[in-house]
């Protein structure tokens, strides 16, 4: 019940802020646009609706983290985390409470921009639904870097490591908009440590049916995943410490 | 009957000590003033007492029950307004309230039972449906106390309600306070001190994390040797009053 009513607020404070609506979903629908249009005068065997809409997708949720960031960096400031902890809230309720709701936010993020690839012709398959539920522990490893974020950084910190450093970091290392073999060297060696090329892989190989293909990237993903929720778990209950 | 009692309540942030060794008792339904200059404690007795903070050395006893030992129990029986305004700006006047509500595990009708009466109390009804983030500062403080008060609380902290507002928004909110006089142990801090000596039962002046001088309005002014109260005030954190 309180986890519920502090839920319900974290989703709407973020669907409630039209910068949000704009960036979370209007962005990436844009993009899938724009890259397609493109495809179509010049022909990018990277920018094929089947390999783009995964990439978008993930870069997508980029925006989650700053979401997260920026609402928990907010709280903070504003002093209401400090009201809500002289109540009977509990820390799990306020880690769940922050990171749940923008686990729909992200699903439908990604359904959205599937619906916008299939009108663009991307053939409907079920394919398409197993890529919307492989996206969930992606979306999982944005959503804790948003409370690792917000637990650390004011609010306009979070706006420029969230909204630019991350959607850059996102969009330069996941093979998107380039792809890394045609760099190669350092820069692809830092792309392969990080996660975001893996989590596009990994949609890619999923959404094209070749399951064999999500290894080893879904490591990479479940990983780092499970680094950056104990992470920001371990910041966001010390953060309650100092800010108390 | 006893509302607060602290027993050495000292905190200490390496090597400042915030508040040393405060002992002082509160009586049910009075409205206690904590006063003093920037620094001198104020703020961190309040969050000692509201379980934000855990004291260094020392207890504070709350309806009985420790802020060290039985935190969940003293979060059952206290509200707390923020010096900063604590809302949730996307959210309308209502849903701040029902926000409250909800963390403090009401039911649907004693949600909707409490949010009419505290909007009613602080005249919040024709703006329910307005998101707090757009109402001005003395609306916003007045739905900050309100979200304070919708759990019933036994004992109410309220941390600089006044800060930042102008003269017309500060004389409604104390109007509300004065209202609120007798029915909840209230424990106020603020700047302005002929509102706390016309307000207060008793007034506790602070400096330096020590708790200076402990009275009635009327018995700080015989101490400090004046009949004028900011004179007091000033003789008392100054070391002149005898």
């Amino acid at each position: 019940m309180r986890l519920l009513t502090f839920s319900w607020r974290t989703a709407k404070e973020i669907l409630r802020d039209p910068l949000n609506l704009g960036f979370g979903l209007g962005f990436p629908i844009i993009l899938i646009l724009l890259l397609s249009a493109i495809q179509a005068n010049v022909p990018v065997s990277l920018f094929e609706i089947q390999s783009l809409t995964p990439g978008i997708t993930v870069f997508g949720l980029s925006f989650m983290t700053l979401f997260s960031a920026t609402l928990i960096a907010k709280d903070r400031e504003s002093a209401l985390l400090q009201r809500l902890y002289t109540t009977p809230l509990r820390a799990v309720d306020f880690i769940l409470g922050y990171a749940l709701p923008i686990l729909p936010i992200a699903l439908v993020q990604s359904i959205i921009c599937y619906i916008v690839a299939i009108l663009l012709g991307l053939p409907v398959t079920v394919t398409i639904i197993y890529s919307v539920l492989f996206i969930i522990p992606v979306s999982l490893f944005f959503i804790s870097l948003g409370l690792l974020f917000g637990s650390i950084l004011n609010v306009k910190q979070a706006g420029g490591i969230c909204g630019a450093l991350l959607t850059n970091l996102t969009a330069w290392f996941s093979g998107v908009w380039f792809d890394l073999e045609l760099v190669g060297g350092f820069f692809k060696k830092i792309a392969n440590a990080l996660p975001f090329v893996h989590a596009v892989e990994l949609e890619r190989a999923v959404l094209s049916g070749n399951y064999g293909d999500i290894f080893p990237h879904i490591y990479w993903v479940l990983g780092y995943t499970a680094v950056s929720v104990i992470v920001a778990v371990l910041l966001f209950l010390r953060q309650m410490g100092t800010q108390k | 009957m006893e509302a607060i009692k602290t027993v050495g309540l000292t905190k200490k942030y390496k090597d400042v000590t915030a508040v040393c060794n405060l002992n002082l008792t509160i009586q049910q339904g009075e409205l206690f003033s904590l006063l003093g200059v920037n620094g001198a404690g104020k703020t961190t007795t309040i969050k000692m007492l509201s379980c934000l903070t855990k004291p260094t050395v020392g207890d504070a006893f709350l309806g009985g029950n420790s802020i060290v030992s039985d935190t969940s129990k003293v979060k059952a029986i206290i509200g707390v307004s923020p010096q900063e305004t604590a809302v949730a700006p996307n959210l309308t006047v209502k849903e701040n309230l029902e926000l409250m509500c909800g963390v403090h595990g009401f039911s649907k009708e004693k949600r909707k039972h409490k949010t009419e009466e505290l909007s009613a109390q602080f005249n919040l009804t024709d703006i329910l449906g307005r998101k707090a983030g757009k109402l001005s500062g003395g609306w916003q403080r007045r739905l900050s106390i309100a979200m304070a008060l919708i759990s019933e609380p036994e004992i109410l902290f309220l941390d600089e309600p006044t800060l930042g507002l102008d003269i017309i928004a500060r004389s409604d909110l104390w109007d509300v306070i004065r209202l609120l006089k007798g029915k909840i142990t209230i424990i106020l801090t603020t700047h302005y001190l002929e509102e706390a000596e016309a307000l207060s039962d008793h007034i506790g002046i602070m400096k330096d994390g020590r708790l200076f001088a402990l009275g009635t309005a009327d018995e700080l002014k015989e101490k400090a040797g004046t009949d004028k109260f900011e004179e007091a005030f000033l003789n008392i954190v100054k070391g002149v009053a005898k």
